[in-house]
């Protein structure tokens, strides 16, 4: 192995730097106010479903609108098994199951519809959160007899740290996958499928088991979200307002590095905050415009600009060295 | 079952279903020719609702006439929409694959500005209005005149749409357009025109739809989705972009939906549900799909 | 012994026959080509093989295996590449990741990331275009995307190689150059089945030449049988 690459310069800045990320958020709650880390609570589950939705729906192309339907499986999976009248199983198994069984799910919604067009997974995924959402009434109100679930609570640090490690293995899995030959199948079956499919690439297979590990870090992200709510019912579970935004901020933060959607979600998750109590019709206005303006004219995102924002910055440099030079010579 | 509980139901079901194939032509037509499948089309059959519940309790104007009133309104919105977002998409995308990913995502954006828009407009407190009262006595049981009205309505609509689509010159144009946009242009079609025509088209539709549901039924500003979903689920059963196979494909979950909502009405939606996934695995290309 | 085999080969879309009734066989190491006129049913007759979607009647054969009813996927692992009429190369991924996607998966065993990126460099020198690796697909020439495609398709490791026009666009220097490339490969053991317009070249390389025409294969022969045929010179100059 070469060794060399691990100890050049950048890759031991880079790697320095996302330690330091690291330790500050891991310390953040320590310091912090209980409102502020509600807010960052709520930044960091942005962020991964946003990474989630770009694992999938980035290079394979194929929009999923399902985001809201796994995040909710998750929650309410979590909120049957961990229940406040007395837990099923310890925390840490709940949320996993949430996760198994949002994955479970996704294979079965991927096998029915990824083998067809495009569209017919648009139309299904999107959907789906409706038609979750009105099931989940029927099952509660004739099958269990009561609304919602109350879940055992957990403290706002507890959340926040479980959702932090959520966070850091859905990064290095998203990691992982795109620089691996599962990232480099989907990249193009993106690409060109008919083309793919002639080079051997088993594009059926890929695509489901991509859908599923993507909604596997979803219906975790739910999961652990459950007991900070302490009560999980249809309408907070399968809310649009979950696989609406990540699109926004993946489209927002561009969905080419691995950075952008982590950008674009932590940009929009505080403005969902700060805005939502005090114009709460306005600003989703806001950012439905945004998202149909940032598709026109920047459809490649705040980090589709880093091309050429380099290219101009290197241009510049280049005429400010050779007008210095210029000058040199006239003074001889 | 006695006549006295069949004929409700099928006229709820027909009556939804006409509901449904105005909706599903609007929505196929733009995914057939625009190819733009329109995430926000529920959104205008509900600022339709609004529209004629403000015509009705503020100027007297009836829902019937409302259609005759707004249809160009919502032709004209339609078209703007799409001249400034869908076309300036059109332009700028790399391929046609992308062009779609795109404007699926610009209108789940639309989506949400619209509904948005409406919230700030007229609220989020659902009403009702009454416009017709009484009823018909149709075979021993009560029709009320409203269903009844709109239920001829939307099927004449629809009918109407079919033909126009089928005979009309401007309708040959647009099925031209839909299998061939790039040799449609060539035949001397404009294109910049008719795509965003279709759109428009759709929209009207969907204030047709909107307008009728108004006559007949409570009005929120939630109801956008449900509706947007129904749509789908009825373009994708008589295949993308098949505006026959909406038609039918309407008035059959409209009558499906009726029977199952006297069994259970929670479960309309995942009925609808089942119907489409078992058509999906065994006939990918929907009842009478081309693609 | 014929390396691919057809027999009766038909494909309806709707009413219209693509395909109709072709028999086929091309023995290993040859290089067949196949031409007639627009619309004789030439890339459907490879989409067929290729599965890219399914024949109506008929039986297509590769090395003894039925074909017919099988993925694209799987007969790629068998040993069947492709190259495509308009080239299908990935856009915006550079020609190097293009070609690896052809070693990762062309095989039907895993393929470690050594092994891939050595078959892959290999077959980017093979066509000429090591110095492009870095390149994005979209930013190359014509003929240098269809050279990404049949270093993809290379990358394989293919037994049967179906080259759909490749010299479609290219000026003559080029085309001298392809004709040179397609010998090279088969030499290496590849067997060839080629469609083209570009005669120079079918007359140049081909050993053996099957005629197509409203989907029926109307003779087949070497250049000489194929140029004094009468059909032949009937659909190609008019009556």
């Amino acid at each position: 192995m070469d060794i060399s690459k691990f100890t050049s310069k950048k890759f031991l800045a880079k790697a320095g730097g996302l330690l330091a990320i690291l330790v500050f958020l891991a310390t953040f709650p320590i310091y912090s106010s209980n409102s502020d880390v509600d807010i960052g609570l709520i930044i960091l589950m942005y962020i991964i479903l946003t990474v989630s939705w770009v694992m999938f729906s980035g290079p394979t192309g194929y929009m999923s609108l399902a985001t809201a339907a796994f995040f909710g499986i998750g929650a309410y999976t979590c909120a049957f098994l961990y229940q406040k009248s007395g837990p099923l199983l310890p925390l840490p198994a709940a949320i996993i199951a949430g996760g198994l069984v949002t994955f479970i799910f996704a294979l079965v919604v991927g096998l029915v519809t990824l083998r067809l067009k495009g569209m017919y997974f648009a139309i299904f995924t999107f959907g789906l959160i409706m038609l979750l959402n009105q099931f989940m009434v029927y099952y509660e109100l004739n099958i269990l007899g009561a609304r919602g679930q109350r879940v055992f609570p957990i403290t706002n640090q507890t959340a926040f740290y479980i959702v932090l490690v959520i966070l850091v293995l859905t990064l290095l899995a998203a990691y992982l996958i795109r620089r691996s030959r599962l990232g480099l199948a989907m990249q193009s079956i993106g690409e060109n499928e008919a083309a793919a499919a002639h080079m051997g690439v088993n594009t059926n297979v890929v695509k489901i088991f991509a859908f599923a590990i993507s909604a596997f870090f979803m219906g975790l992200t739910g999961a652990a979200m459950a007991p900070r709510w302490e009560y999980v019912d249809p309408s907070v579970a399968f809310n649009m307002l979950y696989s609406f935004m990540p699109v926004l901020m993946a489209v927002f933060g561009g969905m080419r590095e691995l950075y952008g959607p982590v950008i674009g979600a932590a940009i929009f998750a505080y403005s969902e905050r700060a805005l939502r109590l005090r114009f709460p019709y306005h600003y989703m206005l806001a950012f439905g415009i945004t998202l149909i303006l940032i598709i026109i004219f920047l459809p490649g995102g705040l980090t589709g600009l880093v091309p050429t924002l380099k290219d101009k910055l290197s241009g510049l440099i280049a005429r400010l060295r050779k007008g210095g030079q210029s000058e040199r010579h006239a003074n001889t | 079952m006695t006549t006295e509980a069949i004929v409700p139901l099928l006229v709820s079901g027909v009556l939804n279903g006409g509901i449904y194939a105005l909706a599903a032509m609007g929505l196929s037509i733009q995914y057939g020719v625009a190819r733009v499948l329109n995430l926000s089309h529920g959104e205008f059959i509900m600022v339709a609702t609004w529209v004629g519940f403000t015509f009705f309790t503020r100027f007297d104007i009836n829902p019937l006439i409302s259609i005759v009133i707004t249809a160009p309104l919502f032709l004209i919105m339609g078209f703007a929409i799409h001249r400034t977002i869908f076309t300036t998409l059109r332009k700028r995308a790399p391929t046609p694959g992308a062009f779609e990913g795109n404007s699926l995502l610009a209108s789940f954006g639309l989506l949400f500005a619209v509904q948005n828009i409406a919230l700030l407009i007229w609220g989020g407190v659902p009403r009702a209005m009454t416009w017709l009262t009484g009823g018909v006595d149709i075979l021993g049981t009560r029709i009320s005149l409203s269903k009844l009205v709109a239920l001829v309505v939307a099927v004449s609509l629809g009918v109407a749409f079919y033909i126009f689509v089928n005979r009309s010159r401007l309708g040959k144009a647009i099925r031209a357009a839909a299998q061939d946009p790039a040799t449609a242009g060539l035949m001397g079609i404009n294109t910049n025109r008719v795509l965003p025509l279709c759109f428009g088209l759709g929209i009207l539709l969907a204030g047709a739809a909107g307008l009728l549901l108004s006559m007949c039924y409570p009005i929120s500003t939630f109801i956008g989705v449900r509706y947007t979903i129904i749509a789908l689920i009825v373009v994708a059963l008589g295949g993308l972009g098949s505006i026959p196979g909406s038609f039918i494909g309407g008035f059959i979950l409209g009558i499906v939906g009726s029977l199952v909502s006297r069994l259970e009405s929670g479960l309309i939606l995942v009925s609808f549900y089942g119907i489409l996934m078992l058509l999906l695995i065994v006939r990918p290309r929907g009842l009478l799909g081309k693609r | 012994m014929p390396i691919l085999e057809g027999q009766g080969v038909t494909k309806y879309f709707g009413g219209l026959a693509a395909v109709s009734n072709v028999d086929l066989h091309v023995d290993q190491g040859e290089i067949v080509g196949m031409i007639g006129p627009n619309g004789a049913g030439k890339t459907t007759l490879f989409n067929l093989i290729s599965a890219a979607f399914p024949v109506s009647s008929g039986e297509i054969r590769f090395k003894g295996q039925k074909l017919t009813g099988l993925k694209p996927h799987q007969i790629c692992k068998l040993g069947v590449a492709r190259t495509f009429q308009e080239t299908k190369v990935f856009t915006n991924i550079p020609v190097l990741q293009n070609v690896l996607v052809g070693a990762f998966f062309g095989s039907p065993n895993r393929v470690s990331w050594a092994d891939a990126a050595r078959e892959t460099s290999q077959a980017l020198e093979f066509v000429g275009l090591s110095a492009m690796s870095a390149v994005p697909a979209k930013d190359l020439t014509l003929v240098n995307q269809k050279l990404v495609e049949v270093a993809r398709a290379l990358a394989t490791k293919p037994d049967l190689l179906l080259l759909d026009e490749l010299m479609a666009g290219l000026n003559p220097t080029e085309v001298s150059e392809a004709m040179e490339l397609v010998t090279k490969i088969r030499d290496t053991g590849i067997t060839i089945l080629m469609v083209e317009h570009v005669m120079k070249a079918i007359m140049g390389i081909c050993e053996r030449i099957m005629v197509l025409h409203h989907g029926e294969k109307i003779c087949e022969g070497t250049p000489q049988e194929i140029t004094c045929n009468k059909q032949v010179i009937e659909i190609y100059l008019g009556e």
